[in-house]
């Protein structure tokens, strides 16, 4: 197969820039400690009310300076809808949906993982600069999708 | 150096019976954008703050809209365009009549499905937006239409393999011609890329809306369709690149570049279109991080054929630019024919699908999703890539294929160059406005015009969007406007008599291991073999949690 000089150039400078922005994508990974949301473990949607950590939603510490907040996704509401956290600290979101598919999303962080019945989500971040994080239900959950938010306050 | 049984087949007029049901599935094309367009107008303005709903009688909510304007223009809209227009150009391809029977079963499939989910749709039975996400529940027909329209895209697919199958064996040895070729890849890829949505359709959430099924497992559907929806975007796409890379290059005097690229771009395409849909579940929780990754590698890959198509496209114009007198290094561009609204529009496509194809590449990149994902920064992405590449190509080619197909002229052509250039100006400030909205965190899929949050940098973001989607609302009446006028006062001469097949500068080779990417079963299989590499470890490790009963909350 005969490839023009010219579009031969093209293709390898175009395959070198998809090279180089994986490497930086292994980098955000392994060097920074910028991780997806993955494997955890199942649950019963229909049993949250005693099933631990869900039948008690909300935050506790569970170290020197970390965290863990708990939060049900439901329509149309976060429970709990206020997190209160100190600057600084780490916190281990566990969350879960009571019935359809939920997004929770803090603004201004990286924090965004979806709520899916049947399944534990879970994700760290360190807050660092106090102030207000709008929590938004970012995946339509029925009618009411607009009225979902919750919020962050670290102080 | 053209061959002219491979590229300008003579002597073949198009049966006027086939021609009457392709024409009428063009309409039916037409016909679901409209639908979809009108709310389409709805989400741009609730983005700027307006509530313009109680304008739009017997609508029950925002999201009912937002379902028909995704079920209209994603499903509805692409495949019954693809439905006519691929069976059509292999057709004319190899000089040979499609089979009626199987034709007309594409065409009513078609029809029955966009009206028993239009049923429920418009029932506000089915406001489930047009993922379907499971557990909310939609009406049984709304699964069984859609699952019709896909029936309807398997048959299209048989026709164009089975007159395939009756031109080989009258041309034993013989390369397929191009045009047919990527025509029939386009639809094989798609073939094995909505198993998985069928499978959770007709295997999990038709039997739950008719409650034969008490529970589903909400992730498993998820996974069901992205499997399907990733590779659905190359299925819309893929037409959109027949036409750039076989019809333009003639359309603007020009000539294809190599017609082995070409096939190989659309293996590439063929291979690694579908092994990729974990990259829409980055932030989904129940499915290892290791598989997400492997998925990111593969959607760099099939970024790769995208890459190669940029440089073909602009090769065949350039040369096309040059052989109408263009000079110097970009003069090429202005010689273009600029005044042909089926070209400037398809032009338009894929200049504003530059930016479709940036953004989606940060889609793409695993943790880097976590700062976009489900934001306004999404239908940005999408709207410059099946609302511009696909949506005005499927334009630009309606305003060659309507008077081919109908045998009447173009209704006001200088108004159909200015209603594409209004279209894909306004999608521009469209798409600036949702994406700067996303990066500040403004949600996708949501009613924003009576959200009881707002965040600093969203009323710009929407006054954007909105101001944007007027404009291109406008551009799209205009063409509306255009195709009924041509189908009512079209004058009967002048339309165009064949359709503009280019030839390649680089003809195929009839041997060397050129000729082996003709045997398509083969890459069928590769394919398949890369499908369960990507996807077997999941469900191998997979026990479904079957938990979900169906709710109904709109």
């Amino acid at each position: 197969m005969r490839v023009h000089t010219y579009e031969k150039a093209f293709l390898i400078v175009g395959a070198a820039l998809l090279v180089v922005f994986m490497i930086a994508l292994t980098y955000t990974s392994v060097a920074m400690g910028i991780h997806l949301p993955g494997k955890v473990a199942m649950v019963d949607p229909a049993a949250l009310a005693t099933t631990p950590p869900f039948d008690q939603p909300g935050v506790r510490q569970t170290g020197d300076n970390t965290y863990e907040a708990v939060v049900v996704g439901q329509a149309w509401q976060f429970l709990p809808g206020e997190i209160r956290v100190p600057a600084g600290a780490e916190v281990t979101f566990i969350l879960t949906s009571r019935d359809v598919i939920h997004g929770f999303h803090v603004e201004r962080t990286r924090i965004n993982i979806m709520m899916i019945p049947g399944q534990i989500g879970k994700t760290t971040y360190t807050f660092k600069t106090p102030g207000e994080y709008l929590i938004i239900c970012h995946e339509y959950c029925g009618a009411g999708h607009h009225f979902m938010f919750g919020k962050v306050i670290v102080e | 150096m053209s061959t002219p049984v491979v590229y300008d087949p003579k002597g073949f007029t198009f049966p006027d019976p086939q021609r009457r049901v392709l024409q009428w599935s063009m309409f039916i094309a037409i016909i679901a954008m409209f639908a979809g367009v009108a709310h389409g107008l709805a989400q741009a303005l609730s983005y700027a703050g307006i509530n313009i709903l109680q304008y739009f009688p017997g609508l029950s909510s925002y999201y009912q809209g937002l379902t028909v304007h995704g079920v209209a223009q994603a499903l509805v809209l692409t495949f019954a365009f693809s439905n006519g227009f691929l069976p059509l150009v292999t057709a004319r391809a190899l000089s040979r009549p499609l089979n009626m029977a199987l034709l007309h079963g594409t065409f009513w499939f078609l029809l029955v499905g966009f009206l028993l989910a239009g049923y429920a749709l418009l029932t506000n039975q089915a406001s489930v937006l047009y993922t379907s996400y499971a557990p909310l529940q939609a009406h049984p027909t709304y699964y069984l239409g859609l699952s019709l329209v896909v029936v309807s895209t398997w048959l299209a697919s048989a026709n164009m393999f089975v007159t395939l199958r009756g031109w080989r064996k009258e041309h034993p040895g013989e390369r397929i011609p191009l045009l047919a070729y990527i025509a029939v890849l386009s639809y094989a890829m798609w073939d094995l890329a909505s198993i998985p949505i069928a499978v959770s359709f007709l295997g999990f959430l038709l039997p739950w809306s008719l409650g034969w099924l008490q529970h589903v497992d909400p992730l498993l559907n998820r996974v069901l369709f992205w499997f399907t929806g990733h590779a659905i975007v190359y299925a819309w796409l893929l037409p959109a690149y027949v036409s750039w890379y076989a019809l333009i290059p003639r359309q603007v005097g020009g000539k294809l570049v190599s017609d082995p690229l070409t096939r190989a771009v659309f293996i590439l395409f063929l291979l690694l279109s579908i092994p990729t849909g974990f990259h829409h579940q980055y932030t989904d929780p129940g499915i290892a991080t290791s598989m997400k990754a492997f998925h990111a590698l593969l959607t760099f890959g099939v970024f790769y054929p995208s890459l190669a198509t940029a440089f073909s496209v602009t090769a065949s114009l350039e040369m096309g630019g040059r052989a109408r007198g263009g000079r110097g290094l970009l003069g090429w561009i202005r010689k273009l024919p600029w005044g042909d609204p089926s070209v400037a529009t398809q032009l338009l496509a894929m200049l504003t699908f530059v930016l479709g194809g940036a953004t989606g590449l940060v889609n793409a990149s695993f943790t880097v999703n976590q700062v976009v994902h489900n934001t306004a920064w999404i239908p940005g992405h999408f709207h410059m890539t099946v609302g511009s590449a696909v949506l005005l190509t499927i334009i630009g080619v309606s305003y060659w294929a309507v008077p081919y197909l109908t045998g009447k002229r173009l209704w006001a052509p200088k108004l159909a160059v200015a209603g594409s250039w209004m279209y894909a100006i306004g999608l521009l400030i469209f798409a600036r406005g949702l994406i700067s909205g996303g990066l500040q965190g403004m949600p996708r899929r949501t009613f924003i015009a009576e959200a009881t949050y707002s965040a600093s940098g969203w009323k710009l973001a929407g006054a954007l969007a909105g101001i944007g989607g007027t404009i291109m609302t406008i551009g799209m009446l205009i063409f509306f406007l255009i195709m009924i006028m041509t189908f009512l006062v079209g004058k009967r001469d002048g339309a165009p008599r064949d359709i503009p097949i280019s030839e390649s500068l680089t003809p195929p080779s009839q041997n060397g291991w050129d000729s082996t990417m003709d045997r398509i079963g083969v890459w069928v299989i590769v394919a398949v073999v890369l499908i369960l590499l990507a996807y077997g470890p999941f469900f191998l490790s997979y026990t479904p949690n079957m938990v979900s009963p169906g709710f109904k909350l709109f």
